[in-house]
This record gives C-alpha cells, structure tokens and sequence, in this order.
C-alpha cells in the first residue's frame, strides 16, 4: 500500500472507544484550567465595566482607586495601541472601549491589586462619567429609521444605498430564477421567524495568567480554542513582536466557538506590562454572559414553493443578524447554510449583518445555520402538512447529493444526507405511537467543515512509544482521536501514545480548534505525520538489512521486508529500532505541515417528539434521535457526545435560553439561574445514529462531526411543538409564556 | 465585615443591636454567601446562629405540632417520617428549593427571611398556619408566617429581632396539603408561580381552605376567595373551576425574565386546580387512616 493511500476499511484502532487520556486528571481535579495558573508574586486583576448600553466616556477618575492600599496600577484605553485599524481596532474596542461604551458590561478600565477582593474594591472605585446615548438592542429596530447609529461609517463596500447605517455588511447568493420557480409552485408558503441571541453556556469562565516585562518577552496562559490566535492579537493590540509573547493553552472547559477570541488576555498582558508581575484575571459568570460573545439574534423571512408531489421549486430567504456592537454577524453562514440540504433549480438568499448595543457576538458552533435552518425547516414542514406528505419522504425527493449545484455554489463532492434520511427513516423510533399531546419533528442541518493550518509532530522515544505534539486545543476529545490515528498507522497500542497540546514556541502556526476541524486537520497532519516517521523507520531497517528502503513494509508495528525478493529477514519491531536510533541516524521525528483544503461537509438529520402542556405551555423533549454522517468516526463514543451535545445546546435554544435585555438596554439574566440552559433532567436520553459516508478529502474518510449536530434541533424541535400544540411556533425561545400565548391565539 | 458565632439567641441580638450599617444573620448561607458573592450585598456584620443550642432540632410539640430549628437544613427535613407524614406539601415545598447540595444547608427560616415571593417553603408554611417565635430584647412574641415578608427582599423583622423557630400546627384528622410551583424547567430554578394549599374535610366535604399563592404578588398571597371558592364542596369541577377563577383574580404579578403577567395570572389558577386535587386526595387519605 502507498503511503498515501486512502483507507476506509479494515481498521484495527481506529473505530474503537479507549478510555480518554485526559480522564483521570479532570475526575481527580488533577487537569489544570485557565484559572489554575499561579506565579510568584502575582496580582489579580479586575475589569470596570459599562452599566450603561450606550454612552459616551466623558472622563475616566483613577484617583480614589489608586489611593487603595494594595492596588498596583490601573489601564484604560491609553495603555493600548492607538494605530490600529480594521479588525484588530475592532477587537482592541472590544476588550476596551475607546470614546463610548457600547453596551452593558463593556469594559472601560481595568486594575492589578494584591488580592481579588481589593482589586475587585478598586475596580468600584474607578470613577466614570458617562454622557448616556438612545440605544437599540433588537435587530429589527436597529436596522428601522431612526434607529440610534453604534458607529457612522462602519458599513463596507457590500452594502447597498439607502440602509441604515448599522445594517454593515450584506450578502446575496443563489442561482437561477426563483420568482420563475415560484410560479411552477402549486403552494408558496412565505413566514416570518425570529430568534434570540443564547451564550455558549461553558462551563469554565474565560481565565489567564499573564507576565509581561519591559523587555517586551511575555508568557500567557490562557483559556482559549486557539493560543496562535491569541498570541497574534495579544501581540499586535500590545506592539509587541509575535514571537516574543509565548502562549500556553490551559485545560477548556467548553468553547462551543465562544473561546476563538480574546477578551482579558490583552487586559493582564497590559496591567502585568505596567506593574512588572504576573497578573491573573478571572471572569464571574456575569462577565462571561455581559461582556463575551453570545451568538447573534435574528429576524428572517422565508418563501418555499412545492408541487403536489413535493418537489421544491424555488426557495427564497432574507436572514437579519444583529452581532452586537460590531461587525460579523455570522449572516453569510446562515444565508448559505439555510437552502444547503436542497437541491434547487431557483435559489435566492440574502444576509444583512447588523450592529447594535450589545456584546459583540462571537462563534457558536456552527455559527448562524442553526437560525436559518429553523426558518427553512418550519416552512417546508408546514407545506409537508398542508399539502399531506411526509416530511422524511419530500427532503429525500429534494436531498442534495453528489453532483448537486449547492444553494451557495459549488457542487457537492460525495456528501451523506440522503443516507441520514434513510436511515432516520428506518430508525424505531419515525414510526414509534406518540400520546395525546405529543408531536414529531423531523429537520436536516447542514455545516461546511474546515481545514486551516495545522502543524504536528510526531517524536518516537527509545522504547518505541510515541509523543504527539498538536496544536489545537482539546475541545472534543482530540487527544484520543489524535492516537487512535498514529495507532492505526503505526501498528502500535493507542496506550504506547501520548498526545499533549504544544505551547505556540514549540509548534508552527495552527488554526483556531474551530469549524469541526481538529480530526479533520490536526487528525490528518497526525496520520502524515505518523507516515513520515514511517518512512524513516523503514529507513532504518532497511540500512541495517542492507537493502533498498522501497523494499521495507511497514506491517503491524515492524518493518518486514516487502517480499520474498526483498530478503529473509525477521520483523524488526518499532521498539527495536527506537533502541539504536541514537547511532542509526538520529531521534526519529514525523512532521507535516499544511493547510488541507478537502474538509468534507456534513449533514444530519434529526427526530424529536415533545410534549405540550396545554395548561401551563410547558414542553418537554420526550424522545430525540439524532442521525447525522460523521464520514469515518474514528472515536464512537466520542462522536456520539457531539451528537447529544449539539442536541442538548439546541433544545434549551429552542425552549428557554434567551438574552433578556430590560428597557434600559441593560441585560436582565445574567446568571445561570435566570439563563435557562437545560439541566440534565430536563434531557431526554438522546439517541445516536453514526452514519459513515466517507469523505475523500481525508485518509481514513473523517469529516468534522462537532457542529452539524446543532444545526437541526431548533427547527427539529419547532415542528415537533407546534405538532403537538396545533400551533406554528415562529419565534425562539418557545418557552411557556410564548407557547400559553400562541394556544390562546389559536383558540 | 465583622463575623459573629453567638452561643445563644440574646447574645445574637445583642450583637444585632449594637451592630451598624448592613447586618445578616446567616443559617445555611444560601441566600445570603451568594448575595455577597455575587456583590449585590456586603454585610457589615453577619451573625452565624447555627451554633446556638437547639437550632438543628426538629421536635414534636406536646399538642402534636412540631417545631423546626433555624438551622435545620432542607435535606433533615425530607429524611424526617414523622413531620413529612404529617406535612407532605410543607416538606416538598422546601425540598424543591435549589440542588442536593443547596439541601444540606437551606433552611425554612432562611427561605422566609430572605423575602422573596417566589420562596417555594413560604407558600406551604403559610397554608399549613405556621408562625415563627421572633425573639427581641422585650422577649419573645409569636409572628404568623405571613406577616413576616414586606416585600421582596424585606421583612418586619427590626434590627434587633431575630426568627428562633418555626411553629407548625399538629396534623388534625382529615387534612392534607400540597405545594406544587411552575418552572419552565424540572429542577434548579425560581418559581414562576407557586401555590400551596392545605385542606381539612369532614367526610368528603372540604370544610376548611388555605389557598397561598406564590410569586404573582410582592408577598405571598393567602387568600380567602379562593378557600371560599372550595370550602363545602367536594373539590367537584363546578368549584375547581371557581377556585381557577379566584386564584386568577387574586394575582397581582409583574412581568420579568421569568414570566409575564398573563402567564402568571393564568398559570396560577391551573397550579391551584392541581394543589388542591392532591391535597385533597391526601386529605381523603388521612381521614381514613
């Protein structure tokens, strides 16, 4: 077999469910996260922040917080670069606000005390004076006349003439002509949906550890998906050169995407500058809703026409996306996402990206095709009633497949969703009895995947075991996954290997852990890797047989000559190469560097039944399948998590979770026990179907299964409700007030 | 912030008096360390009375009522036979009230204390006409449970005063109760709506009502238009129906992040409906035994 082969069969590893490498650390309290960092001599830092949604800083007073015994400095703006431009202005504006702040929770000054509780104290005693400004924090009034603008000028080239000035950037795609199509429809139903902005919900609040000395040499340990990221922003935000700011990832306890970017890292980098000591920063719960990225609110509007016999004939839809106080709303993604399961012949889609009074938005998993989907899904769930079809049989009859001319553009390569709906179809639980008051829903999702750069190396130690060295963070279980790929090609035990997530001096540069890609990428630079050092151990076999190094085969974990012709010669195993490697040529190492461009896309295909109170509005998720085309699941059990994951995030999207902003433009639930995340006993156990379609862009057919597991449930969930309730749900969440309300209507 | 472990409750409220600025007395510390946490509150003075003698006590009262310490957790209430035979709804009430781990410190007198209207135990102390020995520096006097909340977040307690029990009637032959609360999720939240109910019957004929609600009102509500609305009936659907209605109009709800005041107005008389069914039916059961 050529090294480059791909293998989608015949695994003797891969395919297996290991204990994960990372288990005893977190059960024992062992592993270290963001805020488990000390150094001697350390400050603690805490940040003020806005209480006002929009407002003008007319001036900053340090003096009474300074004068607290213990405090070390203070930063505001003037203790960042003031020539940047572009995005990194735009993240330096984030992290501390300029001329206004912005929203409520917007960082305006930061200070570095002995002790949290003083720096805490300190923080109270920075005296702000505020000229407050008219905000807005809904979509649609923000993008409506009159709307108080968040910052003239912002809008780029994309936006047409005559918007309001926070509506910033705008997309339009699709093929053919769909008022034509709609003409062919025997129904068009047009609705209008909404949604609200939810936060990521991890667990562990964003964290670091700074130091920075007046050499310009900094260490940073942080939170994060992605520490390249980190160093790249920290470095320019500061001045500083990229190479001199070391940037450590600590433990994650969850991203979901909401990890991608900084927040405090440049703040203690700034205070740490300052006072000449490491400086730590931990953010409360009520930080890491106000003032991190939740995802973005939206306003859409989708038109769906379809035959009698449920043939799709044209699909048109304009998504409105507020992200915050900045650009980037993710609204292309959800504008190409929405129609993506489909295969159209008139196809439109628009994006508006629109700025308002609230934190800026950042990743979530999958960011923007969940809200789209949920529009997209709702309507043809509601044509498959109105026109009596079922609604697994019509997606089937519209699935896009390999050759399909996708609603954003090119055309699909082999892809898994017809075989989601196959088999979600003859899953138990599609022709399961419901109860009275129980509904089905039935939606596909569909997300892009990702490769980006991506740099691992591969060391092997005397005794023939192996060292992996990645560089993106730990976010779903790659370290497992990792091994369990060098296991396969090596031939050697997943428990001979070590996989460890390298610091950014020991690496080349990598990807943010984002865009489901880390199996996809990391996982096939580790085989290439892992096939280099291969090669050389080959190598050094062959020169010890004295013959030609084509004529070694690496088989089970030892070099055997690769046939009879090739010499008789006993398999020399990996651990004794390893042994003499020192006088044989040297440390044996793989390598591989690259930015792998064949993420394969993903599909899924989900199955809720849910219960309506009809007294009291309350629903409950009794039953949830999901069925979703992992391409090759290298770790099962692993997979199946990302399955119940993306599941779990989607109900409490779709049922309870919410930015409550009060009149005053200030956010009302900023705490756990107001935003409504599901608990475990409100989950169904959830179900998982692997399906495994390969993907050609990756050498044992992975493709990335983190993110297309949250793109079905809001509209899986909406249909299965307003089954139930015989009533369409269009608004998100559908929690009991909203449910009581659109009952009372339909009566 | 000065911290206090008094021996007893004079020397609680002697400390108390001559404390200045913010004090709080602190049993369980579920309320009050996470206000203090989360910087809504700093205390000047806090008042540890869980190392008073008695305060972890559940007894029985000579005249078959039972008296509950300050410091008795929620946990020790609900792995109590005895008061949880004799007061089911109270009991569920408390046992509703945070995580398993909240339960091994909550306690009902903190629950009442902390004054808001949508503390689960409240609703239920009020039905079952519990009362709580306020202790002052004039002695110590009897205070119903529903004159103790002002308002959200305030009491009638004064400055020097402090709650050192709970009163809760003996259990009489043929009366049962419930607390039932509406949450949009099943555990871990703040009651959107809340009503407890305790009933007496002669036969099958309800002959005495408690009707509280809760968390559609700045103070719990005990309301006599919705005992009306049931007693010398046999809970048949006619006086159902007038009970929904009663418990509707007795709301005076607001809207917030946790619900509106139609939502509220209504869920209120459907959680009555369904308290009153149970503690009627626990009622029957008692009667028979």
């Amino acid at each position: 077999m050529s090294l480059d082969d791909v293998k989608t069969t015949g695994f003797k590893y891969v395919g297996t469910s290991p204990d994960r490498p990372d288990g005893l650390d977190k059960v024992t309290g062992r592993a270290k996260f963001g805020a488990d960092a000390y150094a001697p001599g350390m400050l603690h830092g805490a940040i003020a922040r806005s209480p006002h949604a929009h407002a003008r800083i007319i001036s900053i007073d340090t003096s009474k917080a300074e004068a607290l015994e213990g405090v070390k400095a203070i930063v505001t703006r003037a203790d960042f670069r003031d020539d940047l431009r572009g995005d990194h202005w735009n993240v330096l504006e984030n992290v501390m606000a300029g001329d206004t702040a912005l929203y409520d929770g917007h960082a305006v000054a930061a200070v570095a005390a002995t002790s949290v509780l003083v720096a805490r104290d300190a923080a109270k005693l920075i005296e702000v004076t505020y000229e407050t400004l008219p905000h807005v924090t809904d979509v649609d009034e923000a993008m409506a006349d009159g709307a108080p603008v968040i910052r003239a000028g912002t809008a780029d080239k994309s936006v047409p003439e005559g918007l309001h000035p926070n509506v910033v950037r705008y997309h339009e795609s699709g093929h053919g002509d769909v008022e034509a199509g709609f003409a062919e429809a025997d129904l068009i139903i047009e609705d209008h949906f909404r949604t609200e902005a939810t936060h990521q919900g991890y667990i562990e609040p964003h964290a670091c550890l700074a130091t920075l000395g007046g050499d310009g040499k900094g260490d940073l340990w942080c939170c994060t998906q992605g520490h390249w990221n980190v160093q790249k922003i920290c470095s320019s935000l500061l001045g500083l050169e990229t190479s001199q700011l070391r940037v450590t990832a600590s433990e994650i306890g969850g991203g979901f995407g909401g990890k991608t970017v900084v927040f405090i890292e440049p703040v203690a980098l700034a205070l740490s500058r300052k006072t000449n000591r490491p400086v730590k920063i931990v953010m409360s719960r009520s930080e890491v809703f106000r003032a991190s990225g939740p995802t973005a609110s939206t306003s859409m509007d989708v038109r769906i026409g379809m035959k009698k016999d449920g043939t799709i004939t044209a699909a048109k839809g304009v998504f409105r996306l507020q992200g915050g106080a900045f650009p980037g709303a993710p609204m292309e993604f959800t504008a190409m996402c929405a129609f993506a399961p489909y295969n159209l012949k008139h196809v439109k889609q628009i994006g508006y990206d629109v700025m308002s009074n609230r934190p800026k938005q950042a990743a979530y998993r999958a960011p923007g095709s969940p809200m789209g989907a949920f529009a997209v899904e709702s309507v043809i769930d509601e044509l498959c009633n109105k026109l009596g079809l079922d609604p697994i049989e019509v997606r089937l009859k519209n699935a896009s497949r390999e050759g399909t001319r996708a609603s954003f553009g090119p055309t699909f390569q082999r892809v898994g969703l017809v075989e989601t709906l196959e088999a979600a179809k003859a899953h138990p639980h599609y022709s399961a009895p419901l109860k009275p008051g129980q509904g089905r829903g039935i939606s596909c999702g569909f997300w892009f995947n990702f490769g980006g750069e991506t740099s691992v190396s591969l060391a092997l130690s005397m005794d023939g075991t192996v060292q992996i060295v990645v560089g993106t963070p730990d976010i779903g279980g790659s370290r497992a996954s990792m091994a369990l790929m060098a296991a396969e090609e090596l031939g050697i035990p997943y428990e001979n290997i070590r996989c460890t997530i390298a610091d950014t001096a020991s690496l080349g540069y990598n990807e943010v852990s984002h865009g489901s890609r880390v199996t996809y990428a990391s996982g096939l630079a580790t085989i290439k890797a892992a096939r280099d050092a291969v090669k050389k151990l080959c190598g050094r076999a062959a020169a010890k047989w004295g013959i030609d190094p084509e004529a070694v085969d690496w088989v089970d974990g030892c070099a055997v000559p690769s046939g009879p012709n090739a010499g008789d010669f006993d398999p020399m195993p990996i651990a004794q190469i390893c042994k003499s490697m020192g006088r044989t040529g040297g440390p044996i190492v793989g390598h591989f560097e690259a930015s792998p461009e064949g993420a394969g896309v993903s599909f899924a295909t989900h199955i809720v039944d849910a219960e309506v109170d009809p007294e009291t509005g309350k629903t409950s998720v009794v039953r949830y399948t999901v069925v979703q085309d992992a391409g090759k699941a290298i770790h099962p059990a692993y997979v199946e998590g990302q399955y119940q994951g993306g599941a779990a995030q989607g109900i409490g999207w779709a049922l309870n979770e919410e930015y409550v902003y009060g009149k005053d433009g200030r956010l009302q639930n900023d705490v756990f026990l107001d935003y409504r995340i599901p608990v475990a006993s409100d989950l169904p156990m959830i179900d998982t179907v692997i399906v495994e379609v390969p993907n050609p862009g990756h050498p044992h057919g992975v493709r990335g299964v983190g993110e297309t597991s949250i793109c079905p449930p809001l509209a899986a969930i909406a249909n299965a409700v307003s089954a139930a309730a015989g009533v369409r749900l269009h608004e998100l969440p559908m929690n009991p007030p909203r449910i009581l309300a659109a009952l009372a209507r339909r009566d | 912030m000065h911290y206090h472990t008094p021996a007893s409750f004079e020397d609680a409220i002697k400390i108390a008096a001559k404390a200045t600025g913010i004090t709080r007395f602190l049993a369980g510390g579920t309320d009050v360390l996470v206000q203090l946490r989360a910087d809504m509150v700093t205390p000047d003075t806090l008042i540890d009375i869980k190392h008073i003698d008695g305060v972890h006590d559940i007894t029985r009262t000579s005249d078959g009522g039972w008296t509950i310490g300050v410091a008795v957790t929620g946990a020790e209430m609900t792995e109590h036979p005895e008061l949880a035979g004799d007061w089911p709804g109270l009991v569920e009430a408390m046992d509703l009230v945070g995580s398993t781990q909240i339960q091994g410190r909550a306690t009902l007198t903190g629950n009442l204390c902390n004054g808001s209207p949508a503390a689960d135990s409240v609703p239920a102390m009020v039905a079952a006409g519990a009362s709580v020995s306020v202790r002052g520096p004039d002695g110590t006097r009897e205070v119903a449970v529903e004159d103790i909340p002002t308002g959200p977040g305030r009491t009638s307690l004064a400055q020097d005063e402090v709650v050192t029990a709970v009163n809760i009637p003996a259990r009489v032959a043929g009366g049962g109760d419930a607390y039932l609360r509406f949450i949009p999720r099943t555990e871990m939240d703040i009651a959107v709506v809340g009503c407890g109910i305790n009933l007496v019957l002669d036969g099958d004929t309800i002959t005495q009502a408690r009707v509280v609600l809760g968390a559609v009102a700045p103070t719990v509500l005990l309301d006599q238009a919705c005992g009306d609305a049931i007693i010398g009936t046999t809970l048949d659907a006619a006086a159902l129906e007038r009970l929904a209605k009663a418990a509707s109009a007795a709301c005076n709800p607001i809207t917030d992040k946790r619900g509106t005041i139609e939502f509220r107005t209504k869920v209120a008389g459907v959680l009555a409906q369904r308290a009153a069914k149970i503690a009627y039916g626990r009622a029957q059961a008692g009667g028979a035994s």
